[in-house]
């Protein structure tokens, strides 16, 4: 039979806020055991939370990111579970109020499918600490707790289950973290657990409006993971409905080395979270004017940049999509674009796209580390669009910029690559090379024409690769031909 | 008795800048005069003589230099034991705590260390402040000083009793439904608990976050208005502190009733009230109407409710703020069976031994109230029977400034005597609750004595944030009685 599949992921993303969410302890990754705690984030008897609006703004700048509707008032409950590594025997969530509801997040597929997901809710809670077992630390019978991370806040993303394939939901997946990277509220670092995801996951015949019985996946910490665990469940459904099995409703975690989902052991009783308005804290109450505050700090978001790169520079939508898709990257090519003129633009686009990530990838650095700024990139290409350099020759100028740290034209002079436009010079190179290949000349005016590459490589290896390649094509066509 | 223990704040202060005696010399005769009281009393749970001393010695260097300015330098103070001060122990009376130091000071500590007072301990309370009768104390009971069969009311039954028998000038307790006013009504003394949200709670240990709030015991009106000034006013930690100014709670003090607007609410004379209480509140209405007070039968309609709706309420925020205690990173830890795994048999014996019955008791009662099926039948529906008894509160407040009552409606019980009926035990706060479920302020003071000798409390409930209007009406009731100069026959 064909299915239809139904995604909807619930993702956590880690703010990247200075302190906690209701308390002052550093919300820093790492940090020695415990060392980032202080009486509140402990649970200590007496101890009441204060909400960091720096959580909030950030909240808002992706509610308003994704046209999110803010409730002007909102509140937080108490989501309750005992266990070592949750110091008040409850977390502090949002259940029943919370900040933003609804909103969507577009993307475009490698086959240029342009992509909206809704969401149903984005809401703000505090994160758990972390247990370690004895067998990695002390005394093999016990369990420790570092609760460092007991409290950094953290935004829960919901979609709607309208994702239909593993590889949107990879896409979906990348789009947030693209947004929370340019909002500048997460770093998004899936493998460091600041972006986290939680898939649910449900097959259910091709056109049937009912939805299938769904599973959730746990523990994917990569792009990569959270498809390969999609698709690896996607067929496991499939092959049990095909075979006239019945999923059960339950949580899966994915075992990412032997590439399969497995099932959790279910507990004998359902959780009763007895989630209830936490009385400690006030209701938030988020108005126009402080909305307009943000709204007026968020910067260009990936989706308008993108059209902008297409419409201002005549890009095309998957050169617009890549190089967007890290704030970073778009800010390097705006600059080389800048400086080197927008009809420069696709140039620019090509070499950002190509040389640049090749580089950043060879190295394993980012674009804030790359060796050529973007100035000289732009520089560069101005040499190759004036004629001082072939855009051939470029590629070794690059090498060498990335290499040196000087300045193309350093390099050009230094390296004697100035192209060759001198008609005359390459006319007695060309003469040189007729002269000393009569056997190819004959061919070549007997029909062999295909001979011209070999004559062109010949007098490129005369002049050191830096004859201008037209200049260089005419004399010779002009040449030969007689 | 030493004479220094009958003095109030303001002659305290002035004796100390007169140099009639010294701060340390006043801390040395209540050390001792709760070395005499104690064994009978018991309202300590612990004396912090060298810290007490060392502050006294302190407030003595500061007046000799010349600081006038201290609000409660060199007064020899005591705080209930769940307010948390650093170094020392805090153990809310329970076994759960029993060695728990607090590595911090609740805002109400810190100020009062700020206005120069000299703590003499910890007062003993109902577990965790849940019971009406401090028998529910894993330390034992406090006597109430008028008779010490009988119990001094609860939960702050050590900070009403340690004032009653003057083994403190002042003290802090907290009152959730009605654990400073019943206490103050049983042992004779002032109790006020202020509008929720006036003092910060940082520092408290929870019982029910909504309703807890911190407020003063003293031996007159103005004692209670100082320390209240004190300790008040907004806290950057506490969210649900009110950012509103602090006036001088004993500018009014002397401004009498005249013209007041009293209400009298026909709910509050419920069935079952003990006579003797009955026709002291006449009594004392007869005095206000004297002083020129004008005075007013109101309704109330909803109060019937108040008790069942604070049974689901509080209840339901102890059985979360409780959930902290689970052996793991303080208190007691106890290692179980592991019928469950040995996690969850660490959770249960250490949560079983360390917790009385009245506390199991209101963790299971909140446990049910929040659960899947239940919560909108109980704590959603008791929610809105909250904004009724409010929207009750706020209408009689229309017509009127002070709703006058009695604060509980008996005296207090002999110690045992309700132990094993709930029911009639929570019935001691039926006319304390809807005051804590409102918000608003209120107060007890002494208005008579029962045949037997017990006291007999009055309760003014004011306008949110009018803490000055009960402390002017109670101030007035003082000066035209006597009630509050009886002492206990110790």
């Amino acid at each position: 039979m064909a299915y239809e599949t139904v995604i909807g992921l619930e993702v956590h993303a880690q703010l990247n806020t200075e302190s906690k969410i209701f308390c002052g302890s550093s919300a820093a990754f790492g940090g020695g055991a415990n060392e980032y705690t202080c009486t509140v984030d402990l649970g200590l008897p007496g101890v009441l939370p204060v909400l960091n609006r720096e959580v909030v703004e950030s909240t808002l700048r992706l509610g308003l990111a994704v046209g999110a509707e803010v409730a002007p008032v909102c509140r937080f409950a108490r989501k309750h579970y005992f266990y070592p590594d949750l110091p008040k025997g409850y977390q502090i969530s949002q259940y029943e109020e919370p900040i933003c509801t609804g909103g969507r997040v577009h993307f475009a597929t490698k086959d240029g499918r342009d992509v909206s997901i809704n969401l149903t809710r984005i809401h703000m809670e505090e994160d758990a600490g972390k247990l370690i077992h004895g067998d990695e630390l002390g005394d093999p019978n016990h369990s420790y707790s570092d609760l460092n991370r007991a409290g950094v806040p953290l935004l829960e993303i919901v979609s709607e289950p309208e994702l239909r394939n593993p590889e949107d939901a990879e896409s979906y997946m990348r789009k947030l973290r693209t947004l929370v990277r340019y909002l500048d509220i997460s770093d998004g670092n899936m493998q460091e657990g600041s972006l986290r995801c939680d898939a649910n996951i449900s097959l259910r015949p091709q056109g049937s409006e009912k939805f299938g019985e769904k599973v959730e996946i746990k523990n994917m910490n990569s792009f990569r993971n959270l498809r390969r665990a999609l698709e690896h469940e996607e067929k496991r459904q499939r092959e049990i409905l095909d075979s006239g099995g019945v999923i059960h409703q339950e949580t899966r975690l994915w075992d990412e080395s032997a590439g399969v989902t497995r099932g959790m052991r279910s507990k004998e009783y359902a959780h009763d979270y007895r989630y209830f308005p936490d009385p400690d804290l006030v209701p938030l109450t988020v108005d126009a004017k402080w909305l307009d505050e943000v709204r007026a700090q968020l910067p260009e978001l990936p989706d308008a940049k993108s059209k902008r790169f297409q419409d201002e520079f005549g890009l095309p939508r998957y050169d617009a999509e890549v190089l967007t898709a890290e704030k970073e990257l778009a800010a390097y090519f705006d600059k080389v674009v800048e400086a080197a003129g927008k009809e420069q633009a696709k140039a620019a686009s090509n070499w950002v796209m190509g040389d640049v990530l090749r580089l950043l990838n060879e190295r394993k650095i980012t674009i804030e580390e790359c060796p050529i700024p973007p100035e000289r990139l732009a520089r560069m290409i101005s040499l190759i669009n004036d004629g001082t350099i072939s855009g051939k020759i470029a590629k070794t100028v690059f090498d060498q910029v990335a290499e040196s740290g000087k300045d193309p034209e350093t390099i050009v002079e230094e390296k004697g690559l100035r192209q060759i436009t001198d008609t005359s010079a390459i006319e007695s190179v060309v003469e040189d090379v007729i002269a000393s290949n009569p056997e190819e000349v004959e061919a070549y005016r007997g029909g062999k024409t295909k001979l011209m590459g070999f004559f062109v490589g010949q007098a490129m290896k005369a002049t050191g690769g830096k004859a201008n390649p037209k200049a260089l094509q005419e004399i010779l066509r002009e040449k030969l031909g007689s | 008795m030493n004479d220094l223990l009958q003095l109030g704040i303001t002659e305290i202060l002035e004796s100390l800048r007169a140099r009639e005696f010294s701060a340390e010399e006043l801390t040395r005769a209540y050390l001792e005069r709760i070395d005499d009281t104690e064994a009978k009393v018991h309202a300590y749970l612990s004396v912090l003589e060298d810290e007490a001393l060392s502050a006294a010695r302190a407030a003595d260097a500061k007046i000799g230099a010349g600081d006038h300015g201290s609000p409660l330098l060199g007064v020899p103070v005591a705080v209930k034991d769940l307010l948390c001060m650093k170094g020392t122990k805090t153990t809310c009376a329970s076994r759960f705590l029993e060695n728990f130091e607090a590595p911090y000071d609740a805002t109400v500590v810190a100020r009062l260390k700020d206005a120069g007072a000299v703590i003499l301990g910890k007062l003993n309370m109902d577990e965790f402040a849940m019971g009406s009768s401090c028998e529910q104390s894993a330390f034992g009971p406090t006597h109430n000083p008028w008779n010490l069969k009988t119990i001094p009311g609860g939960s702050s039954g050590g900070s009403a009793a340690a004032v009653a028998s003057r083994s403190c000038v002042v003290s802090l307790g907290s009152d959730t439904g009605g654990s400073i006013r019943q206490p103050a009504a049983c042992c004779g003394v002032v109790g006020m608990k202020p509008t929720y949200g006036r003092i910060s709670r940082y520092g408290l240990i929870a019982f029910a976050s909504s309703l807890d709030q911190i407020g003063p015991f003293a031996k007159n009106v103005r004692d209670a208005a100082i320390l209240l000034g004190a300790v008040s006013g907004h806290d950057s930690r506490d969210s649900t502190s009110a950012d509103e100014p602090v006036p001088d709670y004993t500018k009014n003090l002397g401004a009498g009733v005249r013209g007041l607007k009293i209400g009298i609410p026909e709910e509050y004379f419920i069935e079952g009230m003990d006579p003797e209480v009955e026709a002291a509140i006449q009594k004392a209405i007869a005095v206000f109407e004297e002083q020129g007070a004008e005075i007013l039968e109101i309704s109330l309609p909803n109060t019937e409710y108040a008790l069942p709706v604070y049974y689901i309420l509080a209840p339901a925020e102890a059985s979360s703020n409780l959930a902290r205690y689970d052996g793991v990173r303080f208190g007691l830890r106890k290692q179980g069976d592991s019928t469950f795994g040995s996690l969850f048999g660490m959770y249960a014996a250490s949560r079983e031994n360390g917790f009385g019955d009245e506390v199991k008791r209101r963790i299971m009662l909140g446990t049910y109230a929040l659960s899947s099926g239940y919560y909108d039948a109980y704590y959603t529906k008791a929610q809105k029977v909250r904004t009724l008894i409010c929207q009750d509160f706020k209408a009689a407040f229309e017509e009127v400034d002070v709703v006058l009552s009695a604060t509980a409606p008996t005296p207090a019980f002999e110690i045992g005597e309700r132990l094993d009926d709930p029911i009639s035990m929570y019935l001691s706060d039926i006319l304390t609750i809807p005051c804590n479920l409102a918000g608003l302020p209120g107060i007890s003071q002494p208005c008579g004595f029962t045949s037997r000798g017990l006291p007999i409390g009055l309760q003014l409930v004011g306008k949110p944030f009018a803490e000055n209007t009960i402390l002017q009406a109670a101030a007035a009731f003082e000066s035209a009685t006597t009630h509050n100069e009886a002492l206990p026959p110790l």
